[in-house]
């Protein structure tokens, strides 16, 4: 009983930082100065095409993200308990430093007279345009959210008993099959919640995309904050389109859950 | 019969150094169950391991069914395993759990609901089929273990200390249950273990271990009658054992007295080592014994009373249906045959 009323100051912080920006987003969104409209909703179909190069970006990233953090997350769940803790700090590393910071070194890594192009130069190559590309923000985003798929995926693999690989191969499997009939079911927790600690920030990222995509790349994240910050001001569209992001949001990680055995999905 | 598994000169070392078989050679005969017994840390599951292919040996060849099959891979191998913790697939029911080796091989889905359902009988566990294998009783997640294993028709299947999580008497049951089993199958057992009433139960040979050395293989009768040194009667059973000297064939001193025995062909004046079992041990009146002394505690164990005899050097263990009085002077006498004498190895006792 006594429970309860620690969960308290929770329950005030939810109400006040959670649940009230979102009514006034849903508010925001669907009434203009007149009361009630549907006007800024139907208005956000204009944008579907950034919404598609959000939607098709993040998913690139978030593919690009579970496929190098995989193997990699399971070696390092294989290896000896002390030689974990520094490997992952490593992991965690880059993380310490500014968000901005990292995204501005690629900046200067990737540019037209940047490190990669003038090292490209020196062997007879290039320059190739590598920044302001779509390809220049998937990398950012990979760069950037790879650990949170890292680490959840570790933290589930560890717990997996090492006896059910040597079961699966007393049984017949080859280290393949052992693969996808043992590891990959075993990890399903931590593919769902690795993909949505990426596919989310990755989605509604805007700092990425300015940076390293120039303007050609704009993103939903872009999209809002132009709504509020930028010359085209109008808080009621940028409402509108979080709300439809949020839906999309809502929308693609009910299909992950169904993917989830234990439904302990991060939302 | 012929030798299914035999393991020739096998060492294996890890990488500190440290020996965990020193030169071991054994021949497992067909439809045979075998046991390797003893302490923890003798090497007995390393054993078991080069076996089914999860550890290669340092140096020495495993032979199955006269190949060598050295570096072969575990999935390559005709052996299933029965895991100490069963290692049971948390992902599958029971039924998939035992499907598990017939769809890796892609075993057509007629044969496989046949054969599951053989084994589900087998095991006794028909109706558990869409059980999650979290919500089975620790009896039950062994049988799942047991049919996961079986159903691939193995030649040998290898058991790790497979009843060290159940209580004593699920433990007995599954005991004669398993024996039951591999004479029905007509398979090779092997089955490692530290509990030496278990092996005596079930096994047709057991291999006793110590440090990496087998000590003696023999039926269980020659194992538990005859032991070879002071360390296997020790393990085998409770024994009394007293350092001694040969004086002569088929005389023995130990405790500053001269008994008879039928062991001969040691070197005169060699210094053994003398076991007695405690059942053994006759109680005689004082005034007509040799060996005397004076009853210590008296503990009550069921069949028998154990009785500890402080004596001369030695307290003596006794087993014996009568209960004597603590404080009591008595005397002890042994048959001849029943006075087992060994030599001197490094595992005697002090």
């Amino acid at each position: 009983m006594k429970l309860k009323y620690f969960s308290a100051p929770y329950l005030v912080w939810m109400v006040i930082f959670i649940l009230v920006p979102l009514l006034m987003i849903g508010f925001f969104a669907l009434t203009d100065d007149n009361g009630f409209t549907l006007k800024y909703i139907s208005d956000v179909g204009q944008y579907a095409n950034i919404f598609v190069r959000s939607i098709w970006l993040s998913l690139i990233a978030t593919a690009i993200c579970l496929v190098v953090a995989y193997p990699v997350s399971f070696i390092l769940s294989r290896m000896e308990k002390h030689k974990q803790g520094t490997m992952l700090m490593i992991v965690m590393l880059p993380m310490w430093m500014n968000f901005l910071l990292r995204t501005y070194a690629w900046m200067t890594l990737l540019g037209n007279n940047g490190i990669i192009n003038h090292l490209l130069g020196l062997a007879g190559l290039g320059p190739y345009k590598l920044i302001n590309t779509s390809g220049a923000v998937v990398l950012g985003m990979v760069y950037n959210y790879l650990p949170f798929m890292i680490l959840p995926l570790y933290s589930v693999m560890v717990k997996i008993d090492q006896s059910l690989f040597e079961a699966a191969s007393d049984l017949g499997c080859s280290s393949g099959q052992t693969l996808f009939r043992v590891i990959i079911p075993l990890s399903v927790p931590g593919i769902t919640s690795g993909v949505t600690m990426v596919f989310v920030p990755a989605i509604s990222t805007f700092i990425i995309s300015r940076m390293l995509g120039g303007g050609s790349n704009l993103l939903i994240g872009d999209l809002i904050e132009m709504q509020f910050l930028g010359n085209a001001y109008n808080p009621h569209l940028g409402a509108a389109i979080s709300l439809v992001l949020m839906v999309i949001i809502l929308v693609i990680m009910t299909v992950m859950n169904q993917f989830d055995p234990d439904d302990q999905v991060l939302m | 019969m012929e030798n299914i598994v035999s393991l020739k000169d096998i060492i294996v070392e890890f990488e500190e150094g440290e020996r965990i078989l020193k030169n071991i050679s054994l021949d497992i005969k067909d439809k045979e169950f075998v046991t390797f017994l003893g302490p923890s840390g003798c090497g007995k599951t390393t054993t078991l391991r080069i076996i089914a292919g999860f550890l290669e040996p340092t140096s020495g060849d495993v032979f199955f069914d006269g190949k060598r099959i050295n570096g072969v891979p575990p999935h390559k191998r005709n052996v299933n395993t029965v895991f100490q913790r069963y290692a049971l697939f948390p992902h599958l029911n029971v039924y998939e759990n035992i499907a598990f080796g017939l769809r890796v091989k892609n075993t057509p889905e007629k044969e496989i609901v046949k054969r599951v359902g053989e084994m589900l009988e087998l095991v006794n566990l028909m109706g558990f089929e869409k059980r999650s294998i979290n919500r089975l009783s620790g009896g039950q997640q062994q049988r799942v273990a047991i049919a996961r294993a079986l159903v691939n028709h193995p030649k040998v299947l290898l058991l790790d200390e497979p009843l060290g999580a159940l209580d004593l008497k699920l433990r007995k049951e599954m005991q004669i249950e398993l024996r039951c089993i591999q004479q029905e199958l007509e398979l090779t057992f092997v089955y490692v273990t530290h509990d030496q009433e278990e092996a005596l139960t079930m096994s047709d040979s057991i291999v006793v271990m110590n440090n990496g050395y087998i000590q003696q293989i023999g039926s269980p009768t020659d194992i538990y009658n005859e032991p070879v040194n002071a360390f296997v009667a020790d393990f085998i059973g409770e024994s009394n054992i007293v350092n001694g000297c040969m004086p002569e064939d088929c005389v023995v001193e130990f405790t500053g007295r001269r008994f008879e025995c039928v062991d001969k062909g040691f070197d005169p004046n060699e210094t053994v080592d003398v076991v007695i079992r405690p059942e053994d041990v006759k109680v005689i009146p004082a005034e007509k014994a040799k060996l005397t002394g004076i009853v210590e505690s008296v503990v009550f164990k069921g069949v028998h009373y154990e009785m500890i005899v402080d004596g001369v050097d030695h307290k003596w263990v006794i087993h014996s249906t009568k209960a004597e009085p603590v404080g009591q002077m008595i005397g002890m006498t042994f048959d001849p045959f029943d006075i087992h004498i060994m030599k001197k190895t490094e595992d005697s006792a002090e």
